[in-house]
């Protein structure tokens, strides 16, 4: 056993496989210790903020401690902020059809560009073959340029609570920073938030937790009653077997997912927690475990040892465990991790249709890419509502069959490269 | 004098375990194989005889390492050749080796003939398709195969007729020497003796010049063999006549197997048979004298701490004990 | 020692068939026999000849198709597990490959303890069931201190066979079935586990079935030999009658097949 458990850690696809997995599972089960958020908490007012820190700021401006940093490259960044790379090659082509010679212009030194515009640019003049929307566009970019230059600051004004006037109360100069640490509230929200305005990392670490869960429960159910059905029906054949393999048979030709659909619709929306739905799929996919156990089965009935324990005495369960199970053993521990990796996918897939658990309650994947998919996340760009839930799917259920080949090179010596 | 198809002097191999520790499997074995003759080795599971039948071949892979010795083959010395010289020049055409249960590596998608053509492509990559089936159909029908297996897969034959087709196929590029490790121990008697029978004619036709034959099942090597040697803990302990080592062996080790050998032959039902208490030592650590002490009747304490040398009492009769002929005989004699 | 001459095992009709129409296989085709107590029989037959069916329907694992089998006189019952636990008390086997007849997975003082239990000494004190072990494998030449805690693969071939013959010797059945003992262990071994058979026999006078292919080992042992050829009994009488003056040709031509050294080894037969 022990030689076993070595070996099995020798093999580097199983240690692959293990390490990632074992990596998601640290983060699923320690997130949520250090970062307590709630994780189906609407904070963003609006849909698809991306990724980024975002910084109050109202707290930065009444920050309790104000610096003053003279950068060189401020006014710079602060312009080309402003003005973004197509903007500057529309003015380049405005000046050029003007009559500037190309070469004079140059786009990546804006205050040469700011000037040549300033001396240049009229808005009443019709450049040919300019529509109108452009000239609007030209107009307007000309008035996003008025104090671009100024080094002026701004004043903060708050309003008076008892006249109603707006008085001075403080000012901003283009110099001031504030320490991010002195800010009050700062949130980095490394994923953005969805279309409902959540956080989408938090959402996600909990939906990779519930969805493995769901993937537990029903790879449990779906091993135990594979390998229950597969050990009866493979030893004791007749007709016990007979009934084991009808009843299979159904379960075979009947696709899975039109039974899961099925049963989840009739269970109806109010009953769709997660756990349920773990069990729907747990007895849905037993079939190919309660397959494979059987003719492994089957051919260990008639080996020697068999025969020999039969000589000693043995009762039928006895031989069954004792001398039929750990021989397969190997087997089953590599379907389990099967199981769980297809339940995962059952119910993202069940989720996606709609019919997977309860929206209310727990997020899980496939509700993450549901909501995606709904809210049309993928065509508007906002790739961190789906994206990274793909790459989770992906991971885990690559964790797994990674394992499990690792596993299946240790149990099966011939398959060793 | 006969020209000396083979012969292998005092050649050691060995094999590194994981663990980087030495087994010598082969411990300075030395045999000579004239044209015309073949050789037998005999000997329980683990004495090194299907080590020394690989290490024949010239080439090593690991845990195999070849440590020192010659083997010369039709005069000249294969040690040290290019792995790739030597699967060029020397495999198929000058040696050829059967390995136990090859019978049972064929690739099962493959017809024979593709067997076949993958041997003869191998040495000359320019003979024509039509020429390579003529060439197997006339060799087969000499050995007495069908034409009609070539065209088989290796599972619609049967196990017998598959042996015999490994061994036609191992010796179509008509080699000097054919090394065959148990070719018939997996077969039922009938297909056995068509085995053996298809050995002899190669031999006695002329087809191979020389050849070894391993197999623990001595009454087929007393009836296909002219010489055996009889292997023990990875060293040789006797070699001599077939006749001479069945009926008169020498080495106390040789005494025992010829003693447990069951033939359904007149008068041979109830006697005793000598059954050879104990096992082989572990040859990581191989003992210092004799490697049969421990297991030997007629043990005397110089033999654990003495090694023994092999004693040659005719020109092609040698075994290893620290007793003479005479002391032996008179010991046998007398129970 | 048990009375000879009385039958102990015998069957009349005895058949097997697998499978029906088209595919029917008939295994094990009308045989009748009878062994007598303390006698040492040989089956022999080439693969496929349905020897290892007989035997298996001998052993009561597989169930019979027609026919009668007889034990110690009596038609043989073995409807219910509690009677075929009480029949495997008088009848064990060896079987051909060593290395699959153990559960790779339990130590080989289970094996033995088994034995102890079920021939009643399962209350036993430890120290008493240590004492039987020990008894049993040096029986066997093996030793028992050597052997505990181990895993039966951790043996070579001839001693996991050994270690079966002890089972043997714990069990003391009346009756062994011993399926190809020899065919996978080289021949300077076979000596050892034929002498312990024969010797197992002489202290207990156990009855000896041997099921082979090998003739030589069949003529070696044998008080008596049945031949066996695609399910029938083609030959039967005594070591000496069947295979120094068969009557059969397919005898001969087994007997001609295996090599021979005081007689000339005919080749020319094939």
């Amino acid at each position: 056993m022990k030689h076993t458990i070595q070996q099995v850690f020798h093999s580097g696809k199983f240690l692959v496989g293990f390490v990632i997995f074992m990596a998601l599972l640290l983060i699923v089960i320690g997130y949520p210790l250090v970062i307590k958020y709630p994780p189906l908490q609407i904070i963003g007012k609006g849909t698809f903020f991306p990724p980024g820190i975002y910084v109050n700021t109202f707290d930065s401006i009444n920050a309790p401690t104000t610096y003053t940093l003279m950068l060189d490259d401020a006014a710079a960044k602060r312009i080309a902020n402003k003005l973004s790379n197509d903007d500057r090659l529309a003015m380049k082509e405005w000046l050029v059809s003007d009559g500037i010679p190309d070469t004079q212009i140059d786009t990546s030194d804006i205050v040469s560009l700011l000037d040549l515009w300033q001396k240049n640019y009229d808005s009443n003049q019709n450049l040919p073959g300019m529509t109108n929307a452009k000239r609007n566009y030209y107009v307007r970019v000309n008035a996003s340029l008025q104090g671009i230059l100024s080094t002026e600051g701004y004043a903060i004004a708050a309003q008076n609570p008892q006249t109603g006037a707006l008085e001075q109360t403080g000012t901003v100069n283009q110099s001031d920073y504030v320490n991010i640490s002195n800010v009050a509230n700062v949130r980095v929200l490394l994923l953005g938030t969805d279309n409902f305005g959540r956080d989408v990392l938090t959402e996600l670490v909990k939906a990779a937790g519930v969805s493995l869960q769901i993937g537990l429960v029903a790879g449990i159910i779906a091993t135990l009653i594979g390998l229950t059905l597969g050990l009866l029906g493979g030893y004791i054949g007749g007709f016990v077997d007979d009934i084991i393999m009808f009843i299979t048979n159904i379960f075979t030709v009947i696709p899975s997912i039109v039974l899961l659909i099925l049963i989840s619709f009739s269970i109806g929306q109010e009953k769709r927690g997660a756990v349920t739905i773990a069990i729907v799929i747990g007895f849905t996919s037993w079939v190919w475990t309660a397959r494979a156990v059987r003719s492994q089965v089957v051919s260990l009935r008639n080996r020697d040892h068999v025969n020999l324990s039969k000589l000693s005495g043995h009762s039928i369960v006895h031989i069954i465990i004792a001398d039929i199970l750990p021989y397969i053993a190997s087997y089953v521990v590599m379907a389990f991790i099967l199981q769980i990796s297809s339940g995962i996918l059952a119910e993202a897939g069940l989720s996606i249709l709609g019919l997977g658990p309860r929206t209310t309650d727990v997020p899980t994947l496939g509700l993450m890419m549901n909501w995606a998919m709904i809210y049309q996340a993928e065509i508007l760009g906002k790739w961190w509502a789906y994206f990274p839930v793909i790459v989770t799917i992906a991971l885990i259920t690559f964790s797994m069959n990674l394992m499990n080949t690792g596993l299946d090179q240790v149990f099966n010596p011939a398959l060793r490269d | 004098m006969s020209r000396v198809i083979l012969e292998v002097k005092e050649l050691t191999t060995k094999y590194i375990t994981r663990f980087g520790e030495d087994v010598y499997a082969v411990d300075h074995v030395s045999l000579k194989v004239e044209e015309g003759k073949s050789v037998g080795i005999a000997g329980e599971s683990g004495c090194g005889k299907s080590t020394l039948a690989l290490s024949l071949m010239g080439y090593y892979f690991a845990p195999l390492h070849y440590t020192s010795g010659e083997i010369i083959v039709d005069g000249h010395n294969i040690i040290g050749m290019d792995p790739d010289e030597v699967r060029r020049s020397i495999l198929g055409t000058e040696i050829s080796y059967i390995p136990q249960c090859a019978m049972d590596s064929l690739n099962p998608t493959l017809k024979i003939i593709n067997f076949v053509e993958d041997v003869i492509k191998a040495h000359h990559s320019d003979i024509s398709r039509k020429e390579i089936y003529d060439l197997a159909r006339e060799r087969f029908e000499i050995l007495g195969l069908p034409a009609e297996v070539l065209q088989k897969y290796p599972v619609e034959l049967s196990g017998g007729m598959k042996q015999r087709t490994v061994i036609a196929i191992s010796v179509i590029l008509l080699p000097l020497v054919l090394v065959a490790d148990e070719p018939s121990s997996a077969l039922d008697v009938t297909s056995q003796k068509m085995v053996i029978k298809m050995l002899r004619d190669l031999m006695e036709k002329g087809y191979i010049k020389a050849m070894i034959f391993i197999t623990h099942e001595l009454p087929l090597l007393y009836n296909v063999t002219d010489d055996i040697m009889v292997m023990y803990a990875g060293q040789m302990v006797e070699k001599g006549t077939a006749k001479q080592a069945v009926f008169d062996p020498l080495h106390p080790y040789s005494k025992g197997l010829m003693g447990s050998i069951i033939v359904p032959e007149k008068g041979l039902r109830g006697t005793k048979l000598s059954a050879i208490p104990g096992v082989p030592p572990n040859l990581k650590n191989p003992p210092g004298g004799c490697r049969f002490a421990e297991r030997c009747p007629y043990v005397i304490s110089e033999c654990k701490t003495h090694s023994i040398d092999l004693r040659v009492v005719e020109d092609d009769r040698s075994y290893r004990c620290i007793f003479s002929e005479e002391e032996l005989r008179k010991a046998y004699k007398n129970g | 020692m048990a009375d000879e001459n009385t039958p102990c095992l015998s069957g009349s009709g005895l058949t097997k068939v697998f499978g029906f129409g088209s595919q029917k296989c008939v295994a094990v085709d009308h045989v009748d026999f009878t062994f007598c107590n303390g006698e040492i029989v040989s089956i022999v037959g080439e693969s496929g000849s349905g020897k290892t069916t007989l035997a298996k329907m001998l052993l009561g694992l597989i169930s019979v198709t027609e026919g009668e089998i007889y034990f110690q006189g009596k038609k043989r019952d073995i409807s219910t597990q509690k009677k075929k636990q009480e029949y495997w008390k008088n009848i064990q086997a060896i079987f051909q490959d060593p290395f699959s007849s153990y559960n790779i997975f339990s130590k080989i003082d289970a094996v033995l303890l088994d034995c102890i239990r079920m021939r009643g000494g399962g209350r036993l004190p430890r120290a008493k069931k240590v004492e039987l072990m020990k008894e049993a494998c040096s029986f066997v030449n093996l030793k028992f201190e050597e052997l505990t805690n181990k895993y039966p693969f951790e043996l070579s071939g001839g001693q996991m066979q050994r270690l079966m013959i002890a089972r043997i010797f714990l069990l003391k059945p009346k009756i062994l079935l011993a399926d190809e003992p020899t065919s996978m262990i080289d021949a300077c071994c076979r000596a050892t586990i034929l002498d312990m058979l024969m010797q197992l026999r002489k202290e207990t006078g156990m009855t000896l079935i041997f099921i082979t292919h090998d003739i030589g080992l069949a003529y070696y042992v044998s008080d008596s030999v049945y031949i066996m050829e695609h399910g029938k009994f083609v030959e039967s009488g005594s070591a000496d009658d069947v295979i120094l003056h068969s009557k059969e040709a397919y005898t001969r031509r087994l007997i001609s097949d295996v090599p021979k050294i005081h007689e000339v080894w005919d080749l020319s037969t094939v």
